[in-house]
C-alpha cells in the first residue's frame, strides 16, 4: 500500500512537469474539441492523432493521448445538450435529459452538471484503478502464454455475448482482425504468408495503425458525412458567474446517480465489448430505477444527465485499466493506445508495472491532473465549444482527411499504406452500414499477433496437447467464462423462445 | 441498390474472400496442422481463422434467407443517392489527392484538395478558402518535415525541385 502512494507521489510529480503538463492541457482541449463535435469521439482523435505523438517521448506521448481520451467524454455532452446530438456515442444516453433540459432554457444547469458528475466519475474512477492496477498486474505476472491466450479468448468472447450486435456479423469481424494480423512473415517459422497479389508491400504487414485510420478516421468520417447532413437547432446557453455559483447548489440533487453511476462505469469500462456507451446507458437505465420519481426522467431531469456524464468518464479510465496491467485493451480507443505502445516499443501486459514504472505511474499521475484540468478548461471554455458546434463540417472534414493521409504515411513512409488506409475506410464504411461491428476488428489486429503467439508457444511447450488450456486453473476459469459468454446469447434466445411457445399455448389450454 | 440487396452481395463477396484466404495460405504450401518436432505450422492460424469466417459468412447468408437479420428485410436504398454523392465525392477526392501526391507532391495536391474541398464543396468565401489553402500545407509543412522531420512525396523530380530550394534555404539558416 505504501509503495502506491510513493509510486503515486512520482507518478504525479513527472505530470507537472512542464512539458507533460502542457500536453496534459493540449490533450484534455483535443479531447473536448473531437469529443464536442458530432460523429468524432475518443477513438477518432486517438487513431488520428497518434502518428504525430512520435514527436515526444513515450511517457509524454500516452499522457497526451489519455488526456484526450478524458476530454472527450467530457465534450460529447456539450453536443448532446445544446444539439441534441450525442458528440460521440459515449454520451447517446446525455441527450435524453439533457435534451429537454435545453428546451426548457436549463442547458446551463446540464452543462454544469455534467462537468461536475463528469469530474466525480473520473475521480472515483482513478481512485479504484490505483488501487485494483498494482496487484492485478503484480497476479498476471503468474500468466503464461496458456493464460495470455485464454484471457485474450475471454476479451473476443464479450464482444459476442455482451456486444449486442448481429452475431455471425461479429465472429466474422473478429476473424477478420485476427486473420488481417498475420499477413507478412510469420514471427515463429519466418515463412511468408497471405501475400496478396505477390505484392512485396504486404510482406510487411498490415500495419493496424492503417486499419485503425482506415476504419476510424476515413471510415468514419464518411459515416459522419451522411449522419450529419442537414441543419440542426442550436439552444442558447446563459452562463455567467452567478449561474455558476446558483448551480453549484444543486449539486445535491443528483450526487446519488452520481456515485451510482461512477462505479457503475468503472466495472463496465473494464470489459472489453462493453466500454462508456453501454455503461452510460445502464447507469442511466438504474438511476431512472432507483430514482423517487421516475416519471421525470426523459422530460428533463438533472439526473439523468449526471448518471450516464459520470459512467462514460469513469468507464474511459477502467478500460485503462485490462490494457495497463494484462494488454488486453478495455475499449476500441485504448486498442489503438495498446497498438502505440507496441510502437514505442513497449510490451504491453503485466511486466509494464515492473519494465517501465515511470511510463505506467506517469500515465496514473497525469490522469488525476488531467481530470482536474478538463473540468476547468470545460466549464471556463463551454461558451467556445458552443461557437465551435456552430463551424461548418465541410472545414473540418478536409482537414481530418489530410491528417489520415499524412498520419498513416508518416508512420510507415510507404505510399502504398496511404492506398491501403483509404481501402479499408470504404470497406469499413460499406461493412458498417449493414451493421458489421467494426471495434472487434480493430481490436483483433491489435492482439492478433499476440494471441497467434501465445496460442502456438502454449501448443509447442505441451506438445500439441490442446488439454494444456484446461490443466492450468486460471486459463481454465477464462476459458469456462469465455464459453458462457459465447452461449449467453444462443441460451437467452432459446429461453426466449420457450416462454413465447409457453404463453401462446396456454390460452389455447 | 436496396439494403437487402447489399446483404446479400456483401456476405457473398465475404464468403469468397474468405474462401480466398484459405486458398492463399493452401497455394504457399503452409503447413495447416501439426508439424512434426516443429509445433503448429505457419499456415494453422489464418487457415483456420479464414474457415471461421467462411463458416460466419455461411451464417449471413441463411441467416438472410430466412430474413433473420434487420437488413435482410430492409428495402430502403443501401446509400441514399444524395448520400452517395457526398460521400463519392469525398473518397474519389482523397483517390485523387493520392494520385496527385506521387505527380505534383504533397504540397501541391494539399492546395488543390482544400480549394475542392472548401470553395466547391462546402461553398465558403473566398477569404475562408485562401486562408486554408495556404495554412494547410504550411502546417503540414511545419508538423510533418520539420518537427517530425518526414519526407513527404515531393512528386516528380520538376516538382520535387522546386521544394529543394525550400528544404535548402531551411538547413542553410535554421541549422
Amino acid at each position: 500500500m505504501e509503495t502506491i502512494f510513493v509510486s503515486l507521489g512520482a507518478g504525479l510529480l513527472q505530470a507537472f512537469e512542464p512539458l507533460n503538463l502542457f500536453m496534459i492541457f493540449a490533450g484534455c482541449l483535443a479531447g473536448l474539441f473531437v469529443g464536442c463535435m458530432p460523429g468524432l469521439g475518443s477513438v477518432n482523435g486517438v487513431a488520428i492523432l497518434l502518428p504525430v505523438t512520435f514527436l515526444v517521448p513515450p511517457t509524454t506521448a500516452i499522457i497526451f493521448l489519455a488526456a484526450l481520451y478524458y476530454g472527450a467524454m467530457y465534450g460529447g455532452a456539450i453536443s448532446s445538450i445544446t444539439l441534441g446530438i450525442p458528440g460521440a456515442s459515449t454520451a447517446v444516453a446525455t441527450v435524453f435529459d439533457g435534451r429537454p433540459m435545453a428546451q426548457q432554457g436549463k442547458a446551463d444547469k446540464a452543462l454544469m452538471a455534467a462537468a461536475i458528475a463528469s469530474f466525480i466519475g473520473g475521480t472515483v474512477s482513478i481512485i479504484l484503478f490505483t488501487l485494483f492496477a498494482p496487484p492485478l498486474a503484480a497476479f498476471a505476472l503468474k500468466f503464461g502464454p496458456q493464460e495470455e491466450f485464454a484471457l485474450m479468448l475471454l476479451a473476443f468472447a464479450t464482444f459476442i455475448g455482451l456486444g449486442g450486435d448481429d452475431i455471425p456479423k461479429t465472429i466474422f469481424s473478429i476473424l477478420l482482425g485476427l486473420v488481417l494480423a498475420a499477413v507478412g512473415f510469420d514471427i515463429i517459422s519466418g515463412r511468408p504468408r497471405l501475400i496478396f497479389f505477390d505484392m512485396v508491400e504486404f510482406q510487411r504487414g498490415i500495419g493496424f495503425l492503417v486499419l485503425a485510420i482506415g476504419v476510424y478516421g476515413i471510415g468514419e468520417m464518411l459515416w459522419t458525412l451522411e449522419t450529419t447532413k442537414g441543419t440542426v437547432k442550436m439552444h442558447r446557453v446563459n452562463l455567467g458567474w452567478a449561474r455558476m455559483k446558483e448551480n453549484f447548489g444543486e449539486v445535491k440533487q443528483y450526487i446519488n446517480s452520481t456515485w451510482l453511476g461512477s462505479v457503475l462505469g468503472f466495472f463496465v469500462g473494464t470489459l472489453p465489448a462493453a466500454g462508456a456507451t453501454p455503461a452510460a446507458l445502464m447507469s442511466y437505465g438504474l438511476s431512472k430505477t432507483f430514482s423517487k420519481d421516475p416519471d421525470s426522467f426523459g422530460k428533463g431531469n438533472i439526473s439523468g444527465v449526471a448518471a450516464p456524464e459520470a459512467a462514460n468518464n469513469a468507464a474511459s479510465t477502467g478500460s485503462m485499466l485490462p490494457m495497463i496491467t494484462l494488454g488486453i485493451p478495455g475499449s476500441p480507443t485504448t486498442a489503438i493506445l495498446l497498438g502505440g505502445m507496441i510502437i514505442w516499443g513497449l510490451r504491453p501486459g503485466p511486466l509494464l508495472f515492473t519494465e517501465s514504472p515511470d511510463f505506467v505511474w506517469g500515465l496514473i499521475g497525469s490522469m488525476y491532473v488531467a481530470n482536474l484540468v478538463t473540468v476547468l478548461l470545460n466549464l471556463a471554455l463551454i461558451p467556445v465549444f458552443i461557437r465551435v458546434l456552430a463551424m461548418p463540417f465541410t472545414m473540418l472534414t478536409p482537414i481530418i482527411f489530410v491528417l489520415c493521409v499524412l498520419g498513416v504515411f508518416a508512420t510507415t513512409d510507404r505510399m502504398f499504406d496511404t492506398w491501403l488506409m483509404l481501402i479499408i475506410g470504404l470497406l469499413a464504411y460499406m461493412l458498417r452500414k449493414l451493421n458489421y461491428p467494426v471495434a472487434p476488428a480493430v481490436l483483433a489486429i491489435v492482439l492478433g499477433p499476440l494471441a497467434e503467439r501465445s496460442l502456438r508457444q502454449s501448443l509447442i511447450s505441451s506438445r500439441g496437447d490442446v488439454m494444456t488450456f484446461i490443466e492450468r486453473p486460471i486459463s481454465l476459469v477464462c476459458i469456462l467464462f469465455a464459453v458462457a459468454l459465447i452461449s449467453y446469447p444462443l441460451i437467452s434466445k432459446f429461453m426466449k423462445k420457450k416462454r413465447a411457445g409457453e404463453t401462446s399455448v396456454d390460452p389455447a389450454a | 441498390m436496396t439494403v437487402r440487396t447489399a446483404e446479400l452481395i456483401m456476405a457473398i463477396a465475404m464468403l469468397l474472400l474468405s474462401l480466398g484466404l484459405m486458398l492463399n495460405v493452401y497455394s504457399d504450401g503452409l503447413r495447416i496442422g501439426w508439424v512434426d518436432g516443429r509445433g503448429p505450422g505457419a499456415g494453422m492460424w489464418p487457415f483456420w481463422l479464414s474457415l471461421g469466417m467462411a463458416l460466419a459468412s455461411l451464417a449471413t447468408l441463411i441467416r438472410w434467407f430466412t430474413g433473420a437479420t434487420p437488413e435482410s428485410r430492409n428495402l430502403d436504398p443501401y446509400i441514399a443517392p444524395e448520400t452517395l454523392f457526398l460521400v463519392g465525392v469525398s473518397a474519389a477526392s482523397i483517390l485523387v489527392l493520392l494520385i496527385l501526391m506521387n505527380l505534383i507532391g504533397t504540397y501541391l495536391s494539399l492546395v488543390l484538395f482544400m480549394f475542392f474541398y472548401v470553395r466547391i464543396l462546402g461553398k465558403h468565401t473566398w477569404f475562408t478558402t485562401i486562408a486554408m489553402m495556404i495554412g494547410t500545407p504550411v502546417f503540414v509543412y511545419l508538423l510533418f518535415e520539420v518537427a517530425l522531420t518526414k519526407y513527404l512525396p515531393k512528386g516528380l523530380p520538376f516538382f520535387e525541385e522546386i521544394f529543394l530550394v525550400i528544404d535548402n534555404l531551411r538547413y542553410e539558416y535554421f541549422y
